[in-house]
């Protein structure tokens, strides 16, 4: 068995009075695709955003237990944050181009870093956008604006961003939500490619999109993580009754 | 009476208020641009006054305006965007960032002679800086700080969040997404305020009246430690103090301050537009 590229160790965590999550423990492997599901409300989108640290950013929030990546402590004193979230990418669900052109957004992520050379820029530019299955598409127009694109080619546009760091992480927050089914299966399909060099945690956005692509994938109900299980055995023999009840349809 | 004759009397109604609001702004500018256009001459601009300022021109008020604009926009564009910025990006909320809002919503209603009187006890006495153009600008700077930095605070938080999000889980640090993201896109609104901001700086007599303004000094000053004659001083002047005053001299004075307070209104509307073309969300 590998070493877990990131282990979640019996977070708990709370937006003011009212926990999302409670005592959550789970380990994520490297080089897979990890798929975290349930209903809404069930702290699969505060635990995504946990691993990276992008709620630091929200006042009046409480977290305890720990989150390691490659065995060091997210939230240790020796780290530097910006650095964590270069490691660390992320994808929201609803693609938001920054202001300016197709450039713009794929390089801002390495400027910031610090990368000045032009022909190594050239190259992430190019290389991230195959990577995202956007770079035949748009390849005549990189310096057009970014929101000139369709919503699918807005949100390959913003999965090219985020590997633009190289980070060893994808947090994906049902990056296909909004969008029709042509381009989700685009980006599905460079999902699968991506996981043989990067640890990918997705929320999706449908049962079905779990099923399709989760190496392995963990339940989550009202805070609580039900069940985590290797494969695609939670789809096909759930041990809880509520994960056979949720993933067969009965609610959700 | 009919729904149809009901709506055509309101529509009456509000056009009439509308009206009362647009014709005094008119006959003021009106009357103005007609009784002073007489007066203005390239002479009138660049020529010293002389003879009990009845002759010449009004170069040195000209001067002494821009030159306080101008200095007050190197006091309070700084101070006002840094600390909006500091305000709205960097501060929690707190009771002393609740009671530093509270001074600001409070400073922006009091009385500009109040200002006055401020800068004369506070920079001109206390600080030994006499009356001169630093005491003026400082003074200005103080009246208009309010202004700049309700609009900027507001053009800052309309940027949505998510650009704040977006640039951080790409590994940017704060700094970074306010540098090259929120602040970029906020800068219309913040010119605005600046601009509205110095405008009022131009315009007003009481805040310099003890401060800066000479009532009468026929030379363009030496130093930030001198004092000048300044536009709006300089028509209160000639308007009440000096008998005899032609009215042409006045009202080309007033068509003067009025046409350098409206072309930068102009020049501001200009740069907000093109920023706002370039926007993109």
């Amino acid at each position: 068995m590998v070493d877990p590229k990131i282990q979640i160790d019996n977070v708990s965590y709370a937006y003011g009075q009212r926990w999302v999550l409670h005592k959550v423990t789970l380990d994520i492997p490297p080089n897979s695709t990890t798929v975290f599901l349930g209903p809404a409300g069930g702290g699969k989108t505060s635990l995504l955003r946990l691993i990276n640290r992008l709620n630091d950013l929200v006042e009046g929030t409480r977290m305890t237990g720990r989150i390691l990546l490659d065995g060091k402590d997210v939230y240790g004193s020796d780290i530097h944050v910006p650095k964590l979230r270069r490691r660390v990418g992320m994808v929201f669900a609803l693609p938001l181009p920054l202001p300016g052109t197709l450039r713009d957004n794929v390089l801002y992520g390495p400027k910031l870093a610090g990368i000045r050379d032009r022909s190594r820029l050239e190259e992430i530019l190019e290389r991230c956008l195959r990577q995202a299955a956007l770079w035949e598409e748009v390849k005549d127009r990189v310096d057009h604006p970014a929101v000139a694109l369709s919503g699918g080619q807005q949100q390959r546009l913003c999965i090219a961003r985020s590997l633009a760091m190289e980070p060893e992480v994808l947090l994906l927050d049902e990056p296909t939500s909004g969008l029709d089914p042509i381009s989700t299966r685009k980006v599905e399909e460079s999902l699968f490619e991506l996981k043989q060099q990067y640890t990918i945690v997705i929320v999706p956005h449908s049962i079905q999109q779990a099923a399709r692509i989760a190496d392995q994938a963990a339940f989550f109900l009202m805070g609580d993580l039900v069940e985590y299980s290797p494969g695609k055995e939670l789809f096909t023999r759930p041990r809880a009754k509520k994960t056979e009840d949720y993933v067969t349809g009965r609610f959700g | 009476m009919s729904r149809y004759w009901t709506q055509r009397l309101g529509f009456a109604l509000l056009g009439l208020i509308t009206l009362a609001v647009v014709v005094p702004i008119l006959l003021v500018i009106g009357v103005i641009v007609v009784e002073g256009m007489g007066a203005l001459s390239w002479e009138f601009l660049t020529a010293m006054p002389f003879d009990g300022m009845k002759q010449g021109g009004i170069f040195p008020a000209l001067v002494g305006t821009l030159l306080l604009t101008l200095g007050t926009a190197l006091v309070a564009i700084p101070i006002g965007v840094g600390g909006t910025v500091y305000l709205a990006e960097y501060a929690r909320d707190t009771w002393v960032t609740r009671s530093i809002r509270l001074a600001i919503v409070n400073l922006a209603g009091i009385p500009s002679i109040v200002y006055g009187l401020f800068g004369l006890g506070m920079f001109v006495l206390f600080l030994k800086m006499g009356t001169s153009i630093l005491a003026g600008a400082l003074t200005l700077s103080i009246m208009t700080l309010p202004v700049i930095i309700s609009t900027a605070e507001e053009a800052l938080r309309a940027v949505p969040t998510e650009f704040r999000t977006v640039s951080a889980s790409l590994g940017g640090s704060r700094w970074q997404g306010i540098r090259y993201i929120i602040l970029p896109q906020a800068l219309p609104g913040i010119i605005t305020g600046v601009i509205l901001g110095l405008l009022r700086a131009a315009g007003e007599t009481a805040p310099i009246l003890f401060t800066v303004a000479a009532f009468f000094l026929p030379r363009l000053p030496q130093s930030p430690f001198d004092q000048t004659m300044a536009l709006p001083y300089h028509l209160y002047v000639i308007s009440t103090q000096v008998p005899g005053m032609p009215f042409k001299v006045q009202y080309g004075t007033a068509l003067v301050l009025l046409g350098l307070v409206l072309s930068m209104n102009v020049v501001a509307t200009v740069i907000r537009s093109y920023f706002r073309r370039r926007r993109q969300w």
